[in-house]
């Protein structure tokens, strides 16, 4: 596309129109907002921040939780992939190692034994949910995390777990033992 | 120099300054509220020291103007950590806030702020050769801001120290240029001889007498000052900050307050030259003050009128967008050096039109 640029005439070569029409848009939102006290935000949302706490749309991306299946058991089996995708390395995961205490859910071979999401530094990107193979991390709608010390924005596994709730989603390990119990008594023919 | 000149200068320069670090602080808040009206926002409303609250009314209503802000930002300011980057050339960087702030503050010295108290001549310095003197001191304000682009030795500081250079030293031609026709009216360089020559009815002010001398010194000391339309130095935008952007605490809250500290003295410098400086054109105002209120009187009269330049050089800055850099200096040196100096020619040739009859 061409722009087509008009040589400018007299008065728009000493800046007049645009003088007066700056000062008559500046004026006009001067005096709305200070003798009409009519703001933006009152427009938009009906009032400002903290009296009037943001409505939060789905899909917004906040802090990434843990979340818990259908019976209460950590979804998550350690296999780190949030934590070797997580671009600022905000995700640091214990594994149970050989040995060590098991799973939650019976038939799944482990879960972490410690899992610490630095909110300092997540950038909330998503990425750690999009890659988890069993859905059990999620980004959800807290968006005002705070805390007195930087140790206290490190989350750990139990305050993760208690904030994301339960997910239902996928129940991969359930189909799992069902199929499995399924097997137990599957009609051997002989 | 006997000691009571001493004590007297003393006290104007302790009451001055005290007067001048106020009022920076509250235009960074005047203008905080003007700009965040203009945006359809309500601005700082929320700063409250803690007793506050208790003070029936009065606190509530004080609060919401955000009148606790300046002093919130002032501690904030001297307590937050103060960082010097590990690449920066140290000495020029702890000098260069300083040089900024000192020559806005010595401006001050020599404009009139009133007429008489008392026996007391209402200015600091009673200068002969006082917009000599300014015009020296404003231009030691462009090393603080080189110094400081120089001395940053990263890229968006030392561009803004460039530009600053070639911006201010253009519009300090035209600047003083465009005042050498109110000294060929007077007679003297004498700040206080131009407050008294502007005596005696409306028309006696050198805004209706020079109004080409008064425009070309208005938008020059915008570019002086580094304000919207002429911020480039500054350029939030392309620059990040330009000279201060590798400033923190206190020595970048020098520069925002040299900043405001210029504003103040260059619109004092345009009530004085163009405006009538403390005087008013009824009421007996325009004479030197007999009585301490009216040396009271004509003090507040000054402030009120520096007060609506600052509000113009505020508003403005919510309303013009920033000038190109090539029309930034097509204005400087292809408009108004010669319309100054063709300004000085008719002047003074009217002015030997009117002496020869
Ligand atoms: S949202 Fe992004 S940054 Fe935050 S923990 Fe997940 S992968 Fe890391
Ligand atoms: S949260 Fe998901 S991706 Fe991360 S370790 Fe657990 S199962 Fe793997």
């Amino acid at each position: 596309m061409i722009v087509e640029r008009k040589p400018l005439n007299l008065a728009e070569r000493f800046y007049l129109p645009a003088l007066g029409n700056g000062f008559r848009v500046t004026w006009k939102h001067f005096r709305k907002t200070l003798f009409h006290g009519r703001t933006a935000a009152d427009e938009t949302s009906g009032g400002y921040y903290p009296e009037v706490p943001w409505k939060v749309e789905p899909g917004y991306r906040g802090a990434p939780y843990l979340v818990r299946d259908q019976s209460g058991d950590t979804k998550c089996v350690s296999c780190q992939l949030c934590e070797f995708v997580c671009p600022p390395k905000a995700i640091r995961i214990t594994p149970p190692g050989p040995g060590g205490p098991p799973a939650d859910r019976a038939n799944a071979e482990k879960m972490p034994r410690e899992f610490e999401i630095n909110m300092l530094r997540c950038i909330f990107c998503g990425l750690c949910q999009e890659v988890c193979p069993e859905e059990a991390i999620f980004l959800q709608k807290d968006y005002s995390l705070t805390g007195l010390t930087r140790e206290e924005m490190v989350y750990n596994k139990e305050r993760l777990l208690a904030l994301g709730g339960h997910h239902t989603g996928i129940q991969k390990w359930k189909q799992k033992a069902d199929e499995a119990r399924a097997q137990e008594s599957f009609p051997v023919p002989g | 120099m006997d000691w009571q000149f001493l004590a007297f200068s003393l006290v104007k320069i302790i009451a001055a300054f005290a007067v001048v670090m106020t009022m920076v602080a509250y235009s960074v808040l005047v203008e905080r509220k003007v700009s965040a009206f203009i945006q359809d926002r309500l601005g700082p409303n929320r700063t409250q020291p803690f007793f506050a609250k208790y003070i029936p009314g009065l606190g509530p209503l004080l609060t919401r103007w955000g009148v606790f802000q300046p002093i919130a930002d002032g501690l904030k300011a001297f307590l937050k950590e103060d960082f010097t980057p590990a690449h920066v050339r140290k000495v020029y960087f702890w000098l260069a806030p300083a040089i900024a702030m000192v020559p806005s503050l010595l401006t001050v010295a020599v404009i009139p702020f009133g007429s008489m108290m008392g026996a007391q001549k209402m200015v600091i310095a009673d200068l002969d050769v006082g917009i000599l003197y300014t015009f020296g001191i404003v231009s030691l304000g462009v090393y603080g801001i080189v110094l400081a682009g120089y001395a940053a030795n990263s890229k968006y500081p030392f561009l803004g120290g460039i530009r600053s250079t070639a911006q201010m030293i253009s519009y300090e031609i035209s600047m003083g240029l465009s005042v050498i026709p109110i000294f060929l009216l007077v007679g003297s360089l004498n700040l206080g001889d131009v407050v008294q020559h502007q005596t005696g009815g409306w028309f006696a002010w050198h805004i209706f007498r020079q109004p080409l001398g008064f425009f070309i010194f208005l938008i020059a000391a915008f570019a002086e000052t580094n304000r919207l339309p002429f911020d480039l130095p500054e350029a939030d935008q392309e620059l990040v900050g330009g000279y201060h952007t590798e400033y923190s605490s206190i020595k970048f809250a020098l520069f925002f307050m040299a900043e405001y500290a210029a504003m103040i003295a260059v619109s004092g410098m345009m009530v004085t030259l163009f405006f009538g400086g403390w005087t008013l054109p009824f009421l007996g105002l325009d004479q030197p003050a007999a009585t301490l209120g009216m040396g009271l009187l004509h003090i507040l009269v000054f402030l009120g009128k520096v007060c609506c330049f600052l509000l113009l050089i505020i508003w403005v800055r919510w309303m013009l967008p920033r000038f190109r850099y090539d029309q930034l200096m097509d204005l400087g040196w292809r408009r108004f050096i010669p319309l100054a100096l063709l300004n000085i020619v008719v002047t003074a040739g009217v002015l030997a039109l009117l002496a020869s009859k």
